[in-house]
């Protein structure tokens, strides 16, 4: 269906902005009601039923909170961090491809631009925990440039990989590639590369890192850092740093629906694709949830490690790999 | 290389077995007891602070002032006052001061009585906005008691163990039945 230009981008930023702010306060109660369950406790109960008018409750708490800029600090660069990595995760939200139908825009270079603002996100926490004027802030933000520089690589040679298998950058295409049973879909098609779920769990691993999530939230390493780059910031200021944590994890989720398990393509031919896509992504997204509440945090050695030993040459490996196949099949 | 390859290998097999039993256990029923809504059954050796017991014949305390619980105290926090009624065989106690500030719950008061006149409550929803809250009168807070729990000219039954709570604590009025748990 066309629609007028104007109204594409109004119904895009009223969609996305709601969609994005439902989803980080309401991730959060999973979250809260997920960390519940794996520790058998119920989880938040009390404001509403089964809690669900909680981060109602804590929005309504961080908005009537003080805005604090301490003394110090480079205002501007401080103000200014929140949204800069508020900003570029909704703008990746751009191009995902809810359905068939469903996408705010349909750009060759889909893939691209999403790696380009996700990029912005690091620099974002970095200019936040370095605009705090404060020695845990700095530490977190040294901690995330070395940590997301570190796993930027392994996930762009899987996504390398990707693009060199579906030879487009247009996430609809990809996802449209994907067509047909369960077996169609990039994860299991071991044919093209015999390693594809390897690359999967790479790109997995890859997007936790990249989100500064459990187990490698060396961020907002609690217990080490008060609350690491965000130590400085008070009421919607860490309530935006907050939210966009869980877009990221959103944005991760639904790239990684789009790329390995077939977006919105149904396996049995049933069903809406919106379903599909929402269903693939926040099962994703409560595997996220699962793995933070079952490792604990690793150590900042063990994290640069895992990529630099590891993740990089088995996703170089798969690169190689696939070049091979690709060439003599 | 070999070395490498089983490190990966262990490594994310451990993992795998991790992530199994988290979700082994968010599948199982919650342990949480809901405290407010419903509440553990208390122990019967729970140690609250001391009461006073009545006799359940004449619905007055047993207590008739002999001072051995003041004398055993070793943080000095009980002062008993009796007076001798006229008619009556023994004294009877007038002021069974308790400094519940000072109590260490040792229980030597308990042990010091010899007709079992005191024992421990089952209180412990103390909570108060002064200290001078926690000194209580537990001859006072025994006829509050009688006044509260039983009806005017009703015989004088066994003393149920937590009843009104000294003064200033916020009585705790959702009591449900004790949900018992393992």
């Amino acid at each position: 269906m066309e629609i007028g230009e104007p109204l594409r981008l109004v119904l895009f930023l009223v969609g996305i902005l709601s969609f994005v702010g439902l989803n980080a306060a309401y991730l959060v109660w999973v979250e809260r009601k997920g960390a519940g369950r794996f520790q058998r406790r119920p989880g938040p109960t009390e404001v509403g039923y089964a809690g669900l008018l909680q981060p109602i409750a804590d929005a309504i708490k961080l908005l009537s909170k003080q805005l604090i800029v301490p003394a110090g600090v480079d205002r501007t660069l401080f103000r200014a961090a929140p949204l800069l990595m508020m900003a570029p995760a909704m703008m990746s939200l751009v191009v995902i491809p809810w359905s068939e139908s469903l996408a705010a825009r349909n750009i060759n270079v889909g893939l691209l631009m999403i790696f380009a603002f996700g990029s912005i996100n690091v620099m974002a926490i970095m200019l936040g925990g370095w605009s705090s004027r404060n020695k845990y802030a700095i530490i977190s933000a040294a901690r995330v440039v070395s940590q997301n520089v570190a796993y930027e690589i392994p996930m762009l040679l899987v996504v390398i990989t990707m693009i060199m298998i579906t030879g487009t950058m247009n996430l609809n295409e990809i996802v449209r590639q994907q067509a047909g049973s369960l077996f169609h879909w990039n994860v299991f098609r071991v044919w093209v590369n015999p390693l594809m779920p390897v690359t999967f769990l790479i790109f997995f691993i890859c997007m936790l890192a990249e989100t500064n999530r459990a187990p490698f939230d060396m961020a907002e390493a609690e217990s080490e850092l008060v609350a690491g780059a965000y130590t400085e910031y008070s009421g919607m200021g860490f309530g935006v740093f907050f939210m966009a944590e869980y877009a990221n994890i959103l944005l991760g989720c639904a790239l990684g629906t789009v790329l390995f398990l077939g977006g919105w393509q149904s396996p049995i031919g049933v069903w809406p694709g919106v379903f599909w896509f929402l269903l693939k992504m926040y099962l994703l997204v409560f595997t996220v949830v699962w793995i933070r509440w079952t490792f604990p945090r690793t150590q900042f050695y063990g994290l640069l490690n895992l990529s630099w030993k590891i993740l990089i040459p088995v996703s170089l490996f798969t690169l190689i790999l696939s070049g091979a196949m690709m060439k003599l099949f | 290389m070999k070395h490498a390859l089983k490190e990966i290998y262990v490594g994310f097999k451990s993992l795998v077995v991790g992530m199994r039993i988290t979700l082994e256990q968010f599948f199982k029923p919650t342990v949480t007891v809901h405290y407010p809504h419903e509440t553990l059954k208390i122990p019967p050796r729970f140690r609250g602070h001391i009461e006073l017991v009545r006799d359940p014949a004449t619905g007055k305390p047993i207590c008739y002032a002999c001072k051995l619980c003041e004398k055993a105290c070793p943080s000095d926090c009980i002062t008993v006052e009796g007076a001798k009624v006229d008619g009556a065989k023994k004294r009877s106690v007038t002021q069974y001061r308790l400094d519940f500030t000072k109590c260490s719950l040792c229980g030597s008061c308990v042990e010091a009585c010899r007709d079992g006149a005191i024992r421990f409550s089952r209180e412990y929803n103390l909570a108060g906005l002064s200290k001078e809250d926690f000194v209580m009168d537990l001859f006072k807070r025994l006829e509050q008691e009688a006044r509260e729990t039983e009806p005017p000219g009703g015989g004088a039954g066994p003393a149920q163990p937590p009843a009104a709570p000294p003064a200033g604590s916020t009585a705790e009025k959702v009591e449900k039945p004790a949900t018992e748990v393992k």
